[in-house]
């Protein structure tokens, strides 16, 4: 459905992602992980629209949407959230999910019955007509996922949706996401809380350094020596096995 | 829904009630003061459009304005078109100059004080060509002869400019409560608030902005006709200066930017006080130092405007909003 090949973006002299390549297909959920500065978000950016790449290209449902305007790629059917949250502060929960439903509508009273019903489906019909700036911050984390699904997107792009949430509530979102899968679109997401990447996700891209170092079932990359050294630091794989022997 | 009803009923009487403050009212001189409201509610309400809903502030809207007013004044006086042709030649020269300002400043990505000052600057270009070319009368300015008639749009009546003002400023609410209800309305919103999510959510933010300036643009040429017509003077400083630019955004500012009232409550309040004080005090300019302390106060104390009294208690009434 995604194919991503070759994708590169450096600023200034700093190489952010270099040759990143990936695909997604279509009902799965896929997650993108790494460490931080990894190059995650800038890939998200650049198949999103916000960020042109230097290189690579991008197709979604084999058309080429590579440099394509983040409106035109919403129109063509890829919508992303935000890592730190963009509510429209001012509006209400309903009004900010209707800027959303309105790409699949002109009309009002349709664009609030997709509003209430995408509500519906994340949870959020008690907040409707709460400020958006009054929103905690699971709250506003729903509120972004609620008004990309408004847009009546196929592929999600799901930047940290749970960071800052606590387990209570990764629970929630985690069923929500599953939910918004089984309803037929396809989720691509960033995540850095690993319980919900082995949770959620079919398949596993690793950044690191903006280059993507393993790929994957969840269960495989968590046993993998490249990852763990990512993750934990030189020498953590090496470290770590010697420690599983000495356990057995 | 009944409150929405509640909200049409009070509306219609305010319309009313305006429509028939010509015949409650003999004295000129009243009649004049509520012309002047009317027609600042007006340009505040073609301003609050770009400012207000969209959020692009701009501090020279007079530019608009400007030329709208001389497209109708050179009609009238060099080719002898009645100005009810010239009006619509002034939208048409209002949406084109809007056109263009908005393309330069848009497509580049201006934004906030960029855009400010853009805006300033071509509202200046435009006053030093106004000022130079032959055909504005430069300097001089552009002189309307009195000929009172309907055709003309001149009236000997006072209420005769009235009626015109007031149906512009109906027309300025009816295109913000439009604006309020519509898709299109609620873009600029979104794009106020935070244009990368509006993009994110398949907002084209460039193309709903160049409407948004083009209607600012339309509105202000209208504006620019009935001013010649009234005051049958124009020169640069009237037609490009920053006096009209500041008052569109006062008025807007001042009632409650990006509201549907806003523009008219901040232009009755505004030129209320102004008039008020210049009649009790006759000490020369104490009168503008009380209009601008009320003017500090109304802004310090009131950052969403006049209108943010009535909807702070509106909300205190009932948790929820239009049910």
């Amino acid at each position: 459905m995604l194919e991503v090949k070759g994708l590169s973006k450096s600023f200034g002299g700093l190489a952010a992602v270099s040759d990143v390549s990936l695909s997604v297909s279509q009902g799965k959920i896929v997650a993108l992980i790494g460490p931080n500065g990894a190059g995650k978000t800038t890939t998200f950016a650049m198949v999103a629209g916000f960020i042109k790449p230097d290189a690579g290209s991008v197709t979604f449902e084999g058309k080429a949407i590579t440099g394509m305007k983040p409106h035109k790629i919403c129109d063509a059917g890829i919508v992303r959230t935000f890592q730190v949250t963009q509510p429209f502060a001012s509006l209400t929960t309903l009004e900010n999910i209707m800027v959303g439903a309105y790409h699949q509508t002109a009309n009002r009273a349709e664009a609030e019955e997709i509003a209430r019903a995408v509500a519906e489906q994340v949870g959020m019909t008690p907040m409707l007509e709460q400020a958006a700036e009054g929103l905690t911050v699971a709250g506003r984390k729903r509120l972004e996922l609620a008004r990309t699904l408004a847009t009546g997107p196929r592929l999600l792009l799901l930047d940290e949706v749970m960071a800052g949430l606590n387990p209570t509530e990764i629970d929630d979102i985690v069923r929500v996401i599953k939910g918004i899968r089984d309803s037929g679109v396809t989720i691509l997401l960033i995540e850095h809380v690993m319980k919900a990447v082995m949770n959620l996700s079919d398949y596993a891209y690793v950044l690191n350094d903006g280059i993507l170092i393993a790929e994957g079932a969840p269960a495989e990359i968590a046993t993998n020596a490249n990852v763990i050294e990512a993750y934990l630091g030189h020498g953590a794989a090496e470290r770590m096995s010697v420690e599983v022997a000495a356990d057995a | 829904m009944s409150k929405f009803s509640t909200t049409s009923r009070a509306t219609l009487a305010g319309t009313l009630f305006t429509a028939s403050l010509p015949f409650l009212i003999a004295d000129r001189f009243v009649i004049d003061v509520l012309t002047l409201i009317l027609f600042s509610a007006f340009l505040g309400q073609s301003w609050n459009i770009l400012g207000g809903y969209a959020g692009q502030f701009s501090f020279g809207g007079v530019v608009f304005f400007g030329t709208g007013a001389y497209v109708s004044a050179i009609l009238l006086n060099t080719f002898g078109i009645d100005p009810w042709i010239g009006i619509f030649a002034a939208i048409a020269a209002g949406v084109v100059t809007a056109a263009f300002i908005g393309f330069v400043s848009f497509r580049y990505g201006l934004r906030g004080s960029y855009f400010a000052l853009i805006t300033l600057a071509f509202a200046e270009v435009f006053r030093v060509i106004a000022n130079s070319v032959e055909f504005t009368g430069g300097g001089v300015g552009i002189f309307i002869a009195h000929e009172p008639s309907l055709a003309r749009l001149q009236f000997d009546d006072p209420a005769g400019f009235y009626y015109i003002a007031f149906v512009m400023a109906l027309i300025s609410i009816l295109i913000a409560m439009w604006l309020e209800r519509s898709r299109f309305g609620a873009r600029l919103i979104a794009i106020r608030e935070n244009e990368d999510a509006a993009e994110a959510l398949g907002v084209n933010a460039f193309k709903c902005k160049m409407y948004a300036i083009m209607i600012t643009g339309g509105m202000g040429g209208a504006a620019g006709t009935f001013y010649v017509q009234k005051y049958l003077y124009l020169d640069p400083p009237i037609a490009y200066g920053v006096a009209f630019s500041v008052e569109m955004l006062l008025v807007t500012i001042v009632g409650g930017l990006g509201t549907v009232f806003g523009p008219l409550i901040g232009s009755f309040v505004l030129h209320g006080v102004n008039e008020v004080a210049r009649h009790f005090i006759s000490e020369p300019g104490l009168s503008m130092i009380v209009y601008g302390v009320i003017l500090v106060a109304i802004i310090g104390f009131l950052p969403n405007g006049l209108i943010g009294l009535f909807k702070k208690r509106r909300k205190k009434q009932g948790g929820d909003g239009d049910a």
